[in-house]
C-alpha cells in the first residue's frame, strides 16, 4: 500500500517538471496543428455555409495544378539556389577560418550583416535595384548603353529572388559553418602538418568531415526556407504582378487562398500537405546526411 | 474595454425606437439589381440624434485621409462620442483584416470603409447592416446616381457613398505640347498619340499599364459593356460582349506595339514617371489630384485634366473608377451611433470638410455648387478641373454591376489577364481565363453559374 503511494507520488513529481513545458507545447504547437487538420475537413462557402467534407479538400489539393506548379517552382529554386548559397557560405567560412585573411572579423561581420536586414526591407531594396525604368538596372543600361534583361520579367524573376535570398542568407550559413570549424581542436592541424599535409588537404581530410553535421543542419534549414518562400515574392509582387502569380510559391498560394478567396479550409489543407512534403524531404536529407558516420 | 457601455447604449437606443414606433420607409425599391424587398425602417432620425447626444464609443476602420479632420469636428459637435479611427491598411489589406475579424467573430469595427467593388461581397456574406433599417432610402436624391447604385445590392443599402471616381484623362501638357500632339478625344486618337509620342522619344510613353483589374473593368464599363450579370445567387460573366470587345481592340494594339510603360501603378517608379514626364497621361478617377500633389509634386503646373477619350466620336460616356463607402458591420455594438457618424461624414457637415481637403464628393449638391466648380487647381496650372469631373460624373454609363466575388476575382486578374502584358497571350484569351477562373470560384462558393 505504502509502496504504491510512493510510486504514484513519484510519477506526479515527474509531471510537475514536464507539465509547464507540456502545456505550452500543447498550446503553441499541437493546438494549431490540430485546428488546421480540423479546418481541413470542412468547407465554408459564401452560399450554403459550412459543411463537413471529409478528405475532399485533400483530394482537391493532390490534383490541383496550381499547387503542384508552385511546388515545382520552389523545388527548382531549392535545387539551384541552395547549393550556390551553401557553397559560397562554406568558401567564406573556410577563408575566414584559415587565419590567412587580414581583418577576418571585419569580413565576418560584413558578410553576416545582410542577415540583420529585415527580409521585407531587403526585398524592397532589391526590387528598386531591379527596376528597369528608373532603378539601378535602368541606370546601368543608360550609362553603358547595355540592354540587360528585365530582371522582374517572368523568365528572370525566380533567379532574381534567388539572388536576394543568397545575399540575405549566405552570412547566416557562413556563421554556422564558421562556428563548427572553430570547434576543431588545433592539435589535429598540427599533427596533419607534421604528416606534411597542405592547406587543401587539411580542408578535405579534417575540416569538411568535422563540420558534416553543420552542413546537414544548414541544408535542412535551407530546404525548409525554400519551401516556405514567401516574403520576397510577396513584396516583389507589387512591382511585378504579372511575373509573380498568386500561386507562385505554396505559401503564397495558401495565403491568397485564405485572404483573397476566404477559402480557409482549402488553405489549411494546402498548408498541411506542404508541411508533410517538407517534413519527408527534410527527414530523407537528414537520414542520408548522417548515414555512414 | 467599452463593450459594456456600448451594449447599454444600444439597449437604450432600441428602447426609444420602440416608443417612437416604426416609421414607414418612403422610397420604393428601385434597385437595379432587383431581388429582395427593402426592409422597413426601424430606427428613426430622432433615435440617431438621441444616440449621438448620449455618446459612446465608435471604432472606424478607414484609410481615407480626410476622415481624420471629419472625426475631429464630429467629436467637437458631439463631445460625448469617442471615435477611434484606425487605418488598418488600404483597400485589399483592409479587406483582409476585415475578413479575419468577421471570421474570428471578434475585433470587428463598427464602421468600415469599403470600396464599391467590394461592397456586394461583404453584403452577401451578411457582414454588413442593411441601412434601410435607418431609413437610408430617403437619402437617394442627395447622391449621384453612380455611387448610389453602387451601395445598393439586392434591395439592400449597405453603405453611404463617401467619394466617387468619375474618370478623366489627366495629361502632361508640357509633353503633349512638346511633341505637338492634340489631346485625344477618342481612344483611336489616343492610340495615334501614343505612337507619335513614343516614336519621338522611346523613353516617353503615353501611359503606364501592367494590368489593373479596376482599370480594365472601368474601361469596359465606359464602352457600355456589361460582362457581369448578377441576380441574387446567380452570376454570369461574358467577356465576349460588345463593350469588352471595343476595349480589347484599343488596348491590345497598345500592348502589342509596346506603347505602354511597363511600370506598375502606385510604385515608386510610377510616381517618378508621372513627375518627370515619361508617363504622359493617366486615365483614372477624379480622386487622383490629391495624389498628384503629394506624390508627384514636381509635376505641378504641367498637368491638366481632360474628358475621358470616347469610343464613339462626340460621345460623353464615362465610368466610375474606385470610390468608396462607409458601411456599418452587422455586429456593430453601437449601430445607431454608427449611422449618426455615417450621415455626418458622408451627407452632413463632414462632406464639406472632406471636399475642402481634396476628396471627390459623391453628393449631388456639391457637384452643383458653383464655389466647388470654380475651384482652381494649382497643380493643373489654375484649371477649374472640377468642371471636367462633374461633367464626367453625369456621363457615367448606367447599368454596371460588380460581382459578389469581385475581391477574389480582382486578386487573380494578374494571374490570368496579366499574361497578356508580358507574353504572347492575347487580351481576349487572358480575359477568357479570368472569366473561367472566377466562375470556377463562384461555383465552388455555391453560386449558380450561368
Amino acid at each position: 500500500m505504502a509502496e504504491l503511494a510512493v510510486r504514484r507520488r513519484r510519477s506526479w513529481t515527474g509531471w510537475r517538471f514536464v507539465g509547464p513545458f507540456m502545456v505550452v507545447f500543447a498550446l503553441v504547437f499541437l493546438a494549431p496543428i490540430a485546428y488546421s487538420i480540423y479546418l481541413s475537413l470542412f468547407k465554408t462557402r459564401l452560399i450554403g455555409g459550412t459543411s463537413f467534407v471529409g478528405l475532399d479538400n485533400y483530394q482537391q489539393a493532390l490534383t490541383d495544378p496550381s499547387f503542384w506548379s508552385s511546388l515545382g517552382r520552389v523545388s527548382l529554386f531549392l535545387v539551384v539556389q541552395v547549393p550556390i548559397m551553401l557553397f559560397i557560405a562554406l568558401l567564406v567560412a573556410l577563408a575566414i577560418d584559415s587565419g590567412r585573411l587580414h581583418g577576418s572579423s571585419f569580413f565576418r561581420v560584413t558578410i553576416f550583416l545582410p542577415y540583420a536586414v529585415p527580409a521585407v526591407v531587403a526585398a524592397l531594396m532589391w526590387g528598386f535595384m531591379y527596376g528597369s525604368q528608373f532603378g539601378l538596372l535602368a541606370s546601368i543600361n543608360d550609362q553603358f548603353g547595355w540592354s540587360l534583361p528585365d530582371l522582374l520579367s517572368p523568365s528572370w524573376i525566380l533567379a532574381s529572388i534567388g539572388n536576394i535570398n543568397t545575399w540575405e542568407f549566405t552570412g547566416y550559413n557562413m556563421l554556422i559553418f564558421y562556428s563548427a570549424l572553430r570547434t576543431i581542436p588545433g592539435s589535429l592541424y598540427e599533427s596533419a602538418e607534421i604528416d606534411g599535409a597542405g592547406e587543401f588537404r587539411k580542408i578535405t581530410a579534417i575540416k569538411l568531415p568535422a563540420i558534416r553535421g553543420a552542413l546537414v543542419v544548414a541544408t535542412i534549414f535551407s530546404i525548409i526556407g525554400s519551401f516556405q518562400l514567401f516574403n520576397e515574392p510577396s513584396i516583389l509582387q507589387q512591382l511585378a504582378p504579372n511575373a509573380i502569380t498568386t500561386d507562385f510559391t505554396p505559401n503564397l498560394y495558401a495565403y491568397n487562398l485564405s485572404f483573397s478567396g476566404q477559402q480557409y479550409n482549402y488553405s489549411a489543407t494546402v498548408a498541411i500537405v506542404m508541411g508533410i512534403i517538407t517534413m519527408v524531404i527534410a527527414y530523407v536529407v537528414q537520414l542520408r546526411g548522417t548515414k555512414e558516420r | 474595454m467599452s463593450a459594456l457601455t456600448r451594449r447599454r447604449l444600444l439597449g437604450a437606443a432600441l428602447a426609444s425606437a420602440v416608443t417612437i414606433g416604426l416609421a414607414a420607409c418612403g422610397s420604393d425599391d428601385d434597385s437595379s439589381t432587383g431581388g429582395g424587398t427593402a426592409a422597413a425602417q426601424s430606427v428613426s432620425d430622432a433615435d440617431v440624434e438621441a444616440a449621438l447626444q448620449a455618446g459612446g464609443n465608435l471604432t472606424v476602420w478607414a484609410w481615407e485621409p480626410t476622415l481624420t479632420k471629419v472625426v475631429a469636428e464630429f467629436q467637437k459637435k458631439y463631445p460625448k462620442v469617442k471615435v477611434n479611427l484606425a487605418n488598418v491598411g488600404t483597400s485589399a489589406d483592409q479587406y483582409t483584416a476585415l475578413q479575419n475579424a468577421f471570421q474570428a467573430g471578434s475585433g470587428i469595427p463598427d464602421v468600415a470603409q469599403i470600396e464599391y467593388y467590394a461592397l456586394p461581397q461583404f453584403a452577401l456574406q451578411k457582414n454588413l447592416k442593411d441601412l434601410n433599417a435607418f431609413g437610408a432610402a430617403s437619402l437617394k436624391d442627395q447622391y449621384n446616381t453612380g455611387p448610389w447604385n453602387s451601395v445598393n445590392s439586392g434591395g439592400g443599402i449597405y453603405g453611404l457613398p463617401m467619394d466617387s471616381g468619375p474618370m478623366a484623362l489627366f495629361y502632361n501638357k508640357e509633353v503633349f505640347d512638346k511633341y505637338k500632339v492634340e489631346v485625344p478625344k477618342t481612344w483611336t486618337e489616343f492610340l495615334e498619340a501614343a505612337r507619335t509620342i513614343h516614336k519621338a522619344d522611346p523613353k516617353v510613353y503615353i501611359a503606364n499599364d501592367t494590368g489593373d483589374a479596376g482599370f480594365v473593368t472601368s474601361m469596359i464599363w465606359q464602352a457600355g459593356g456589361k460582362p457581369y450579370t448578377v441576380d441574387g445567387e446567380n452570376v454570369g460573366i461574358n467577356f465576349a460582349d460588345a463593350g469588352t470587345q471595343e476595349f480589347v481592340k484599343v488596348w491590345q494594339t497598345l500592348i502589342s506595339e509596346k506603347l505602354l510603360a511597363p511600370i506598375t501603378s502606385w510604385s515608386d517608379q510610377w510616381f517618378q514617371g508621372l513627375a518627370n514626364g515619361s508617363i504622359a497621361s493617366l486615365a483614372t478617377g477624379a480622386w487622383m489630384p490629391a495624389n498628384f500633389v503629394t506624390s508627384a509634386a514636381s509635376g505641378s503646373g504641367k498637368w491638366r485634366a481632360a474628358e475621358l477619350p470616347q469610343y464613339t466620336a462626340g460621345g460623353t460616356a464615362s465610368a466610375e473608377n474606385g470610390g468608396s463607402s462607409l458601411a456599418i458591420t452587422e455586429k456593430a455594438a453601437a449601430s445607431t451611433l454608427a449611422y449618426g457618424f455615417l450621415k455626418y461624414a458622408n451627407q452632413g457637415d463632414g462632406v464639406k470638410i472632406r471636399v475642402d481637403n481634396g476628396a471627390f464628393p459623391a453628393t449631388s449638391a456639391t457637384l452643383n455648387d458653383p464655389n466647388w466648380l470654380n475651384t482652381e487647381f494649382d497643380y493643373f496650372g489654375g484649371q477649374k478641373a472640377n468642371e471636367v469631373f462633374a461633367k464626367s460624373a453625369q456621363g457615367v454609363v448606367s447599368g454596371w454591376t460588380y460581382l459578389p466575388v469581385q475581391v477574389y476575382s480582382n486578386s487573380v486578374f494578374n494571374d490570368t489577364v496579366g499574361k497578356a502584358y508580358v507574353s504572347n497571350t492575347t487580351l481576349t484569351d487572358g480575359l477568357k481565363a479570368w472569366q473561367d477562373q472566377t466562375l470556377n470560384y463562384a461555383k465552388d462558393q455555391g453560386f449558380t453559374v450561368k
